[in-house]
């Protein structure tokens, strides 16, 4: 154990980063840069083009499911969290759920940084023991007819669900799908809503 | 270790909260806490898996009661405080500089590696995780010690965390997705047709 202080994190964390400056250890500039990122430019909009094209193009549909990292890797969304991409497909037969039930492993190139939800107790304590329950909380319950499968990123392997495209959407254009595709959706904790 | 981290099955905690259009920081001090650890995860210092470890040994009472990036931060104190990096002249570090943040994100940190040994499970085989209860790092979730599943996929050879944590060894071992039955874990009431998919390392299986 350290000499842990408890007290305001505020505080804690200015302290923090003017001694590392100081130190020379992190250039604050950096710390600006990293944080625009992962604010304006890395999101669920990348993973929504992932299942836009998915959708309307068999071919990159079949990749993407063979070998997650390069077909993602195609559309120039890659890197940190997002090393070793395995998308698995939501079909009528099948749904699936990810979670990060000791921490909070989420792929970040194409969903950016996870939700307070997702990196808190209750869904990490029961989307494993519980997932209809909890896909039920969030609107998108399944019936028994449907299998669940919870995939607990335990490991450097990251997660993205490709859901059901919906109804009503033939002919839409990828980018106009893509439109449609939520960040939920993704996780597989919702489904993609009909327009 | 067993610690609060260790959530997977607990009951209590209530509904799962959701926020409408949630911003990704709540405030300015999440951001700092946030770029601060990537910047200093770069300095080579320490491993993801050891920064893991360090968020881990947070009094379960502590971990339970604050926020997420407290956690990091209670970490990121702890491994400084463990490396002394804030005690007399400063170290000469390897420093992430504004103009190569993109580059590095971008490239990222791949687990996987080469290794010559051959995997000892194929998809298919019946296997158990083990029942034990390494007080370092491990990545082994408590719910489905001791339990049996089958190999789903092989994922190749990945760093092994166990190792990587305590000794910055990187170990590359097998790493497969073994499927659990929703009623091999939770009981008779679980729907059968339901199952976990948990990503574990040759050193957590035996065959069954």
């Amino acid at each position: 154990m350290h000499d842990h202080e408890p007290g305001a994190p505020e505080l804690r964390v200015q302290v923090l980063e003017s001694l590392l400056v100081e130190c020379g250890y992190v250039d604050p500039a950096a710390l600006d840069r990293l944080i625009e990122t992962y604010e304006q430019e890395v999101g669920p909009h990348n993973g929504a083009q992932v299942v836009a094209r998915a959708w309307t193009d068999p071919d990159y549909r079949e990749r993407l499911l063979a070998d997650g990292s390069a077909a993602i890797a195609e559309l120039g969304f890659t890197g940190r969290q997002g090393e070793h991409m395995v998308v698995v497909e939501n079909t009528a037969q099948v749904h699936n759920l990810v979670v990060c039930t000791l921490c909070s492993c989420y792929p970040w190139p194409v969903l950016g940084l996870p939700p307070v939800w997702y990196k808190a107790p209750p869904y990490r304590a029961r989307a494993v023991i519980e997932p209809r329950a909890v896909l039920a909380e969030f609107g998108a319950g399944v019936g028994e007819e449907v299998e669940v499968r919870v995939w607990d990123s335990t490991a450097e392997i990251r997660y993205l669900v490709l859901p059901e495209r919906p109804v009503g959407t033939e002919g839409w254009s990828a980018e106009a799908l893509a439109g449609l595709v939520t960040r939920d959706a993704m996780i597989g904790a919702a489904r993609v809503a009909a327009p | 270790m067993n610690g609060a981290h260790d959530l997977g099955g607990m009951h209590g905690f209530g509904p799962v909260g959701q926020e409408e259009d949630e911003p990704v920081f709540h405030d300015e001090w999440e951001r700092r806490a946030f770029a601060l650890t990537l910047a200093m995860g770069f300095t080579g210092q320490w491993n993801l898996d050891k920064s893991r470890h360090a968020r881990e040994a947070m009094p379960p009472g502590e971990y339970l009661t604050t926020t997420y990036y407290e956690h990091w931060l209670f970490g990121l104190e702890a491994l400084l405080a463990e490396r002394g990096l804030l005690e007399g002249e400063p170290a000469k570090l390897r420093r992430l500089d504004a103009e190569n943040v993109a580059k590095v994100l971008k490239t990222g940190g791949p687990t996987g590696r080469e290794t010559n040994a051959a995997p000892a499970f194929a998809p298919g085989d019946k296997v158990r995780a083990l029942n034990i209860h390494p007080e370092g790092h491990t990545r082994l979730p408590r719910y489905c010690r001791g339990r049996t599943g089958r190999i789903a996929r092989r994922r190749g050879a990945h760093v092994f965390p166990d190792s990587h944590a305590a000794k910055g060894d990187p170990d590359p071992r097998h790493l497969y997705s073994v499927r659990f039955s929703a009623r091999e874990l939770w009981g008779p009431s679980a729907p059968a047709s339901d199952s976990v998919m948990v990503d574990l390392w040759e050193p957590y299986l035996e065959r069954a």
